[in-house]
């Protein structure tokens, strides 16, 4: 296969980030199009994680489904009202043939989505799937479930490749995922240390990019980027260090968290944390599908929509706001988004029962204007200089 | 009297179920608290728990037209006005102290929440922050694709059930420490016999509404046989009114006994029903002669109870497991997957059209009835109609804008019937 991105090649910082950000905005989903017209096959998964090495090993391009700002016209009529933005605009982008799959596979992470495989599969020709990842992962029959609903997610994706997925390309696909991870945690460990060199928009662009290329592709990218992020004459400036809570799911526009880095230093944040999910190398030695079964249970994130009682939502945002040395935090839901809406309650409450100073707000993948945003944003980061 | 016996007997159940809760409640005892779709509480009946079903309390306040009121507390308190209503009016009733409209809400000394709801799972955290009580999730994983639930006893569904069966025992753990009491499976056996009588009686009754004229309607008298089938699952009480209940409707049956004056039109309903004005909002579709002879919600808010299932006492944890599976799945299956099922229920009920009502608060019932819609239409010409409102918050009912709906959908049935005898 070419490289379904090479413009970011030989290029200077600012027109690699540049580039990068122009085809994360692109709503037509260039590089799915052109692995597809390689020959490629393509497995398209809903938010919020999706054991992708699987997909990977089979040669097929896992596909980051995260909704679009585009208008929902043919996808609308498939809802009713109430929802979420991502719901509809991920139909929307298969419905349009935006984005063309070959396998669809959703996860009940919330109520609206749990209803998808279900929509989803009547409109499309192709299999629709649910992997039913465990909402007990504190039982200790969670993992072998895991395990082997991961092999069913194999066999699944051996039909789409047309070929067997061995334990031997699971591993090698363990490889090339782990050097990601190890990546993208450089990337985030950079915007906790020298926040100024990797403002929030960038740094979500080089994130959002795993969704959308081949992960060697997005390899080369991040080992390219860091050094000369690593050497970007940036200067320090005098502000806030905050965490950034709430896109665990539908996706706040660039536009908005270009807004928020004008005033802030987003430290941490949890936007595609799915493509974050494992914190640490899942072992490529022994069953692979074990291990990241494992890994899934035991190294992991966290979100609103899994449960774990080694979790609670609460202490996880103060540990974020701890890790990342946050001054305070802006915490986002999606409009219609229930998980969302209700970690707000949690989150305000601990932030209170703490002390730390919060900025709230909702979003929408598809708003435009953002001034009212900005300006009450800037007043509460002043409150904070100032106080 | 035979006849009525049904909801006059559930309507008592009801007040003596939470009469009961009130003594609890004055006696401190901690409550488990569960859920409609997969309530497990033939097990938990083992370890004495009153049980509390919190949606059943939510719907309570709607249907008696209190919900509003706690609807607001809990915005107050910081949840969204676009989040379940089921939820706010729990969370209200909790912020209260227990306070309901039908007595006192003991607190919760564990709950069990299934995944067959996410709201569900939040629910419970909420508790758990409130509360600091243990909170245990069943997983029960559902059916992977459209058409694709695995078959019983089949290697896929063997694992899922094993799955199943090993959180049981976990749960089992859980409840001898929570209750201090220890695990008596001939207790169990029996709580779980009764639940077969309870599910054999459901199924049975809902196949004897196929009668015409209908036996009783699914909107208004099944939703009282709804909540006895989840308030007194696995009870002895529970046994004896769905053993009464059959003997009733199949005597109605025999006897062409209705439940409308005047039986016009067969409607099956797919959604949650208009809590906030339930009575005018099953006298809008009765006043027209409409019947509900069946509804998607009696099988999903019943946890699967509509299947009969019969648990094997002689093997009563593996059988609990594949029926708590077996069960459930079916219940996620009548949300999101019943485009055929819808089909067969036209066929098996005669019925003239089909009612969709999603509602705001429930995202897990309501997302996918348009499209859902759009399919039956495909499969079958059949008239339908598609009326949005809540089960909870009376802000997003619009009566009159309902009744115009409700009224052209009849008023075509009528011209349809019409034009089908001219052309006959």
């Amino acid at each position: 296969m070419n490289a379904v991105f090479p413009e970011w090649r030989d290029q200077p910082l600012d027109e690699l980030l540049y580039r990068s950000r122009e085809l994360i905005e692109d709503t037509d989903f260039p590089t799915v199009r052109r692995w597809r017209e390689q020959g490629g096959k393509v497995v398209g998964h809903f938010q919020v994680y999706f054991p992708e090495e699987i997909a990977h090993a089979g040669g097929l391009l896992p596909f980051k489904v995260r909704g679009a700002p585009v208008e929902p016209t043919q996808a609308d009529s498939r809802f009713g009202s109430y929802l979420c933005s991502i719901i509809k605009t991920s139909l929307e982008l298969a419905l349009s043939k935006r984005v063309e799959l070959d396998l669809f596979v959703t996860h009940p992470i919330c109520d609206a989505a749990r209803n998808l495989a279900g929509v989803w599969g009547r409109n499309a020709a192709y299999p629709c799937r649910i992997l039913y990842l465990p909402q007990n992962p504190n039982s200790a029959f969670a993992a072998a479930y895991l395990r082997d609903e991961y092999d069913r997610v194999r066999r699944v994706c051996e039909a789409i490749a047309g070929r067997a997925i061995t334990d031997d390309d699971l591993r090698r696909s363990l490889a090339v995922f782990n050097e990601n991870r190890a990546l993208l945690r450089r990337l985030y460990a950079l915007r906790r240390e020298r926040p100024w060199l990797l403002p929030a928009d960038d740094a979500y662009v080089l994130l959002a990019l795993g969704g959308v290329l081949p992960r060697e592709e997005h390899n080369a990218l991040l080992r390219t980027v860091l050094p000369l992020l690593d050497e970007r004459a940036a200067p320090r400036q005098d502000k806030v260090r905050v965490v950034l809570e709430g896109g665990f799911c539908e996706q706040p526009p660039l536009d908005l968290l270009r807004a928020i880095a004008r005033s802030c230093y987003v430290v941490d944040d949890d936007l595609l944390i799915g493509l974050r999910w494992l914190t640490s190398d899942v072992p490529a030695d022994g069953d692979p599908l074990g291990a990241l079964a494992t890994a899934y249970l035991e190294r992991s994130a966290h979100s609103p929509v899994q449960h774990d009682l080694r979790k609670p939502k609460d202490r996880m945002l103060l540990e974020r706001l701890d890790e990342a040395k946050a001054q305070a935090a802006i915490l986002m839901a999606a409009k219609m988004c229930e998980p969302g809406l209700e970690e707000l309650v949690v989150h305000t409450r601990a932030l209170d029962r703490r002390g730390v100073r919060y900025f709230v707000s909702e979003f929408e993948e598809n708003m435009t204007s953002f001034d009212t945003l900005e300006i009450q944003l800037e007043t509460f980061v002043e409150n904070l200089l100032f106080d | 009297m035979i006849v009525g016996r049904g909801n006059e007997a559930g309507a008592r159940l009801f007040r003596e179920w939470f009469d009961g809760l009130t003594r609890a409640a004055e006696e401190q005892r901690g409550a488990a608290y569960v859920f409609v779709m997969g309530s497990l509480a033939e097990l938990l009946r083992v370890f004495d728990f009153p049980i509390v079903f919190p949606e059943i309390n939510s719907l309570q306040a709607a249907v008696r037209r209190v919900a509003h009121e706690y609807l607001n507390e809990a915005e107050n308190y910081g949840y969204s006005p676009d989040i379940c209503g089921y939820v706010k009016a729990d969370v209200a009733t909790q912020l209260r102290g227990g306070q309901h409209p039908m007595g006192k809400i003991p607190k919760p000394a564990l709950a069990v929440c299934t995944n067959a709801c996410n709201t569900y799972i939040k629910w419970g955290e909420i508790w758990e922050r409130m509360y600091g009580m243990p909170m245990f999730t069943l997983d029960i994983p559902g059916s992977r694709g459209a058409g694709l639930a695995s078959p019983r006893g089949g290697e896929d569904f063997e694992r899922d059930r094993r799955y199943i069966e090993g959180q049981l025992t976990e749960l089992i753990a859980l409840c001898e420490r929570v209750s201090g009491k220890r695990f008596d499976i001939d207790k169990l056996r029996e709580h779980m016999g009764w639940a077969n009588a309870m599910s054999q009686g459901w199924a049975r009754v809902l196949e004897l509404n196929r009668s015409r004229p209908a036996v009783f309607n699914a909107l208004s008298d099944g939703t009282i046989y709804l909540g006895v089938a989840n308030g007194f699952r696995g009870a002895r009480e529970g046994a004896a009114f769905f053993t009464d209940l059959v003997e009733e409707m199949s005597h109605k049956a025999f006897r062409g006994i209705g439940t409308a004056t005047t039986e016009k039109w067969r409607l099956l309903f797919v959604g949650v029903p208009c809590y906030p004005i339930f009575r005018r909002f099953s006298e809008l579709f009765s006043d027209w002669g409409g019947v509900f002879v069946n509804s998607t919600y009696l099988w999903f808010a019943s946890g699967g109870a509509n299947l009969g299932f019969t648990y094997d006492l002689a093997r009563p944890l593996e059988s609990l497991a594949e029926g708590i599976l077996l069960g459930v799945r079916d219940a996620m299956d009548s949300m999101f997957f019943q485009t055929d099922a819808l089909v067969h229920m036209l066929d098996d009920f005669a019925a003239d059209g089909v009612v969709y009502h999603p509602i705001k608060s429930c995202r897990t019932v309501s997302t996918g009835l348009a499209d859902s819609r759009r399919a039956l239409m495909a499969a079958r010409d059949v008239p339908s109609l598609f009326v949005e409102s809540d089960m909870m918050d009376r802000r997003v009912v619009s009566e009159a804008q309902m009744k115009n709906r409700i009224d052209a959908f009849f008023e075509g049935l009528a011209a349809r019937r019409h034009q089908a005898l001219a052309t006959a």
